[in-house]
């Protein structure tokens, strides 16, 4: 059942998302060097967030998928984001 | 009746999918757990994660960015039927996906000579936070390599179905899935790097 066609990534893209996820790497350990306090947690955790989203997108062909993955796949992260705020809120104004 | 097998690529992908969603929620829920237990014990964590080399954090974090790139890379390789380069970057993956454990043994290891384990009394003696801090350390590294041991596995049965060619450029689901799953293993690490060697 091979009905729809396969979408071919070049080689190039791989390579260019590649330096793109390293860059931003040696960006949030030099990032979080410097201590900027809760600054530096959203700094690292934004970049963290940036370079998953490469990996899932590129990587993981989302973008040239069915857009269904990508829906379920953001569902799963609101999730997962929504029960850690809420969990976090319940402890700080308890 | 022919003896083929019947084939379904669309539904062995999303049943891949659907095994990851469940691997995110199970990191996801120590992601919680992390989070509140950093909270409530902010000054030992910080004292904690700064013992962790970020150096070596560092080094493997690009060496598996890299073997992502590498198992990616091998797709497009046998979909342009390159079966000889699809898997030199397959081998290329094993091979990294090694060198990252064995950074991992030696900074286990490094904790473990300096009496840095769940239950020694070395640790005890260090109080609550440092005892959740490397708890949590241990049990989420522990995971996360786990499943790379696991990765190599599946990434080591796919290359030898494509050598008996059993993946080719008209059946290569398989190969697509034990990258997804790398992939993953990846993205666990991309936030399990910052938040234990560079939140300090």
């Amino acid at each position: 059942m091979e009905e729809e066609k396969a979408h071919i990534v070049p080689y190039r893209t791989f390579l260019i998302v590649l330096a793109g996820l390293i860059a931003l790497t040696l960006i949030s350990v030099a990032v979080t060097q410097i201590a900027l306090g809760t600054f530096t947690i959203g700094m690292a955790l934004l970049i963290a967030t940036i370079k998953s989203s490469f990996v899932l997108g590129i990587f993981m062909h989302l973008k040239f998928e069915n857009k269904l993955y990508t829906v379920v796949v953001i569902a799963v992260i609101v999730l997962i984001a929504s029960v850690i705020i809420i969990t976090l809120m319940d402890y700080i104004y308890r | 009746m022919t003896a083929e097998t019947h084939r379904d690529d669309l539904a062995s992908k999303t049943g891949m999918w659907l095994f990851l969603f469940t691997e995110m929620l199970l990191f996801g829920g120590l992601f919680v757990v992390y989070a509140v237990y950093r909270y409530r014990n902010a000054t030992a964590f910080h004292l904690a994660a700064s013992e962790l080399s970020v150096f070596v954090g560092t080094v493997n974090t690009i060496i598996l960015l890299i073997s992502s790139a590498t198992i990616a890379m091998s797709i497009t390789a046998i979909q342009l039927k390159n079966k000889k380069l699809a898997l030199l970057l397959l081998t290329l993956t094993l091979l990294l996906g090694m060198a990252f454990l064995v950074n991992k043994y030696f900074e286990w290891g490094h904790h473990i000579t300096e009496h840095i384990y769940p239950g020694s009394a070395v640790l005890a003696l260090r109080g609550q936070g440092d005892i959740l801090f490397y708890g949590l350390y241990f049990f989420m590294t522990g995971l996360h390599a786990l499943h790379i041991i696991i990765g190599l596995a599946f990434i080591g049965v796919v290359g030898i179905k494509i050598v008996r060619g059993k993946i080719a450029s008209d059946n290569y689901v398989l190969l697509e899935n034990s990258g997804l799953y790398w992939h993953l293993v990846d993205l666990i690490w991309i936030f399990l790097f910052p938040l234990f060697y560079l939140i300090t």
